[in-house]
């Protein structure tokens, strides 16, 4: 059994296998304009625990994802710290100040396994699942021509990738087929970190379901997931974790159970986005999503939140989990459920106070740097 | 069963794929009443998005008939004749497949205007449709790439509601989107059926969000989900009566 997922919203306990500092990128457009991205990302992921990055197209996860692998474009500069633990202390590694060789030669598919949002962009369309498979077993386990046959079936296994279909093309296969081929390759190298990027777009619920199931199966031995998904439902079957992004922050980072039961999301946006689910209230957060290159000044979802004040001119850091001057108190919730439980501490006018991670929100670029080494 | 009116969309024995010899759909039928919402549930490969084609006039199936409004139909796709062509809207999955690059969102939502010669009206629709879809500002004069995938899914929804269409098809239109653009979308669309009385076919595989939207939902039978999808043929829904 692998070491228990923490269950509260702040980082977890015992050596994290990742563990993401302020992770901010810009990206410089033509005429100076510059899209802010990422902001100020914190987070944890410990061994055998899976974290949901959810929010909507354009909030960051997408842009995330892309940095933890070092595969974003040439005009994006990006700063904080990116920390991946390996079996000895002198292992740990910042993707984000990691070279490009490095990164291609040690920790894609080795140390962080991709399962990627559209398998059959990420499958040769030339060659069949069998020969893809066995090349990227011989490559990253050195399996020899004799012991290859036997493990490149085994490694279509794992991804219940039905052996009848090895020597098929990529355009032969269901979306569902095409995604479990994708998984098998990111399996290959048992990296300890997976990273799931809308694995799930596109396919049936019955199919969703099996998909995130059977990635979830993976931390059973100790692998770490992070999945990247705008799917709640999906979040919700197989999360320890969820942080929920707004406009390239964290908006609210806590425990799934808490997040889609009682008590239920503390940020107002993440409030909204559950309750617009069919199952739910189904009714949309009125407005859109702010521009990333021309985010208002203070909370970015000020325009959109019923709760809004003067406050909300300032960031909200990220405070106990949530990052919001007016939070959703347990007052709020027990006038919907009729409990009576204690008025939780008002952050009014605190936005200075430590986080988890113990720093101040703010919405400072000048820290921005390009790592060393080529992103291309 | 006797209708004071005839259905919206009647969709009888369709037979229609790609390839004569293995059709995806074999002598399925579909009814959608006046005003009513239909939502088809399916797993994907199981020929509902043929099956939506065929209904907005836009595949010709190998055999069977579509009735628009109690006409059949005279024509598939330019060979429609106008006036039923354009009884018939339609959203897709994906905005960027159905989307001219080139062109300004703006234009993209006059384009039905402009194509049956009402450049006149087209200005002031144009903006009346961005605003029903929550589009506008300097969104209107971006081009797709410019613009999120919800935000391109709203001008297409537009696009579709550009020339009042008795019968609204949306083929998994919120299948890439997260839950409140797909709340606001679907609000849209039922904003728009209140205000006009047209008939919807939602074609997706998400029961909870059909069940929600929808007055009844059809089921396409299960296929075996491996293999391609060709291979998944002969459905026919379990429920092909009116309702
Ligand atoms: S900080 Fe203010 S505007 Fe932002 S979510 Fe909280 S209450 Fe709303």
């Amino acid at each position: 059994m692998s070491q228990a997922p923490q269950k509260d919203g702040g980082s977890p306990g015992g050596r994290p296998l990742l563990s993401v500092r302020e992770l901010s990128v810009r990206f410089r457009m033509s005429g100076g304009r510059e899209i802010a991205a990422v902001s100020d990302v914190s987070f944890d992921l410990a061994p055998g625990e899976c974290l949901a990055l959810v929010g909507e197209s354009g909030c960051g996860k997408s842009v995330l994802a892309s940095a933890l692998l070092g595969l974003l474009p040439r005009n994006a500069y990006v700063s904080g710290r990116a920390l991946l633990s390996g079996p000895g202390a002198r292992d740990a590694l910042d993707l984000l100040a990691a070279d490009e060789a490095t990164l291609a030669r040690t920790v894609r598919g080795r140390r962080v396994g991709l399962v990627p949002q559209s398998p059959a962009a990420h499958l040769t369309p030339v060659r069949t699942v069998r020969s893809q498979l066995a090349e990227t077993v011989r490559e990253l386990t050195g399996r020899k021509r004799g012991e290859l046959a036997e493990a490149t079936l085994a490694a279509a296994g794992r991804a219940a990738f039905p052996a009848d279909h090895l020597d098929r093309y990529p355009h032969q296969l269901s979306g569902g087929l095409a995604q479990r081929a994708a998984t098998a390759l990111a399996l290959v190298g048992d990296a300890p970190l997976l990273l799931a990027d809308e694995p799930t777009t596109g396919l049936d619920r019955d199919l969703v379901e099996r998909t995130v199931d059977e990635l979830r199966a993976h931390t059973e031995d100790g692998c770490g997931l992070l999945i990247i998904t705008h799917d709640l439902a999906a979040a919700e079957r197989i999360a320890d974790r969820v942080a929920v992004m707004y406009a390239g922050r964290v908006a609210e980072l806590t425990a799934a159970a808490d997040f889609f039961g009682s008590p239920g999301p503390r940020h107002p946006y993440a409030r909204g986005l559950l309750d617009a689910l069919p199952e739910r209230a189904f009714a949309p957060i009125p407005g859109m999503p702010p521009e990333l290159g021309d985010l208002p000044e203070g909370c970015a979802f000020a325009p959109r939140c019923a709760r809004a004040s003067d406050a909300c001119a300032t960031v909200p850091a990220l405070t106990g989990g949530v990052a919001c001057h007016h939070p959703v108190t347990a007052t709020d919730t027990a006038q919907e459920s009729g409990h009576d439980i204690a008025t939780a501490p008002d952050t009014d006018g605190t936005p200075g106070a430590a986080g988890p991670y113990g720093t101040a929100g703010g919405d400072d670029a000048d820290g921005t740097r390009q790592p060393e080494g080529s992103r291309a | 069963m006797t209708r004071p009116t005839p259905p919206a969309l009647e969709l009888r024995e369709i037979t229609a794929g790609y390839d004569r010899a293995a059709p995806v759909l074999r002598g399925v039928s579909l009814t959608v009443g006046e005003g009513e919402a239909v939502g088809l549930l399916g797993p994907s490969g199981c020929g509902k998005s043929t099956l939506a084609k065929v209904a907005a006039l836009l595949h010709r199936p190998f055999a069977g008939t579509v009735h628009l409004g109690g006409a059949p139909a005279r024509g598939f796709r330019h060979r429609a004749p106008r006036a039923q062509r354009t009884a018939v809207g339609v959203v897709f999955q994906q905005p960027r497949l159905a989307a001219d690059p080139r062109l300004t969102l703006a234009s993209l939502i006059a384009e039905p205007l402009r194509a049956t010669g009402r450049r006149a009206e087209a200005a002031g629709r144009t903006e009346e449709l961005a605003r029903s879809v929550g589009l506008g500002g300097d969104l209107l004069a971006r081009r797709p790439h410019e613009v999120s995938d919800g935000q391109l899914q709203r001008a297409c929804l537009a696009r579709a509601l550009a020339l009042r269409p008795r019968v609204l098809v949306c083929d998994e239109m919120t299948a890439m989107l997260d839950a409140s653009t797909t709340a606001a979308l679907v609000a849209v669309v039922e904003d728009y059926r209140e205000r006009s009385g047209a008939a919807l076919l939602a074609v997706g595989h998400d029961r909870t969000l059909l069940e929600r939207w929808c007055d009844r939902t059809v089921e396409m039978a299960a296929g075996a989900e491996a293999g391609t999808a060709l291979r998944s043929a002969r459905r026919a829904p379990a429920d092909t009566s009116a309702g």
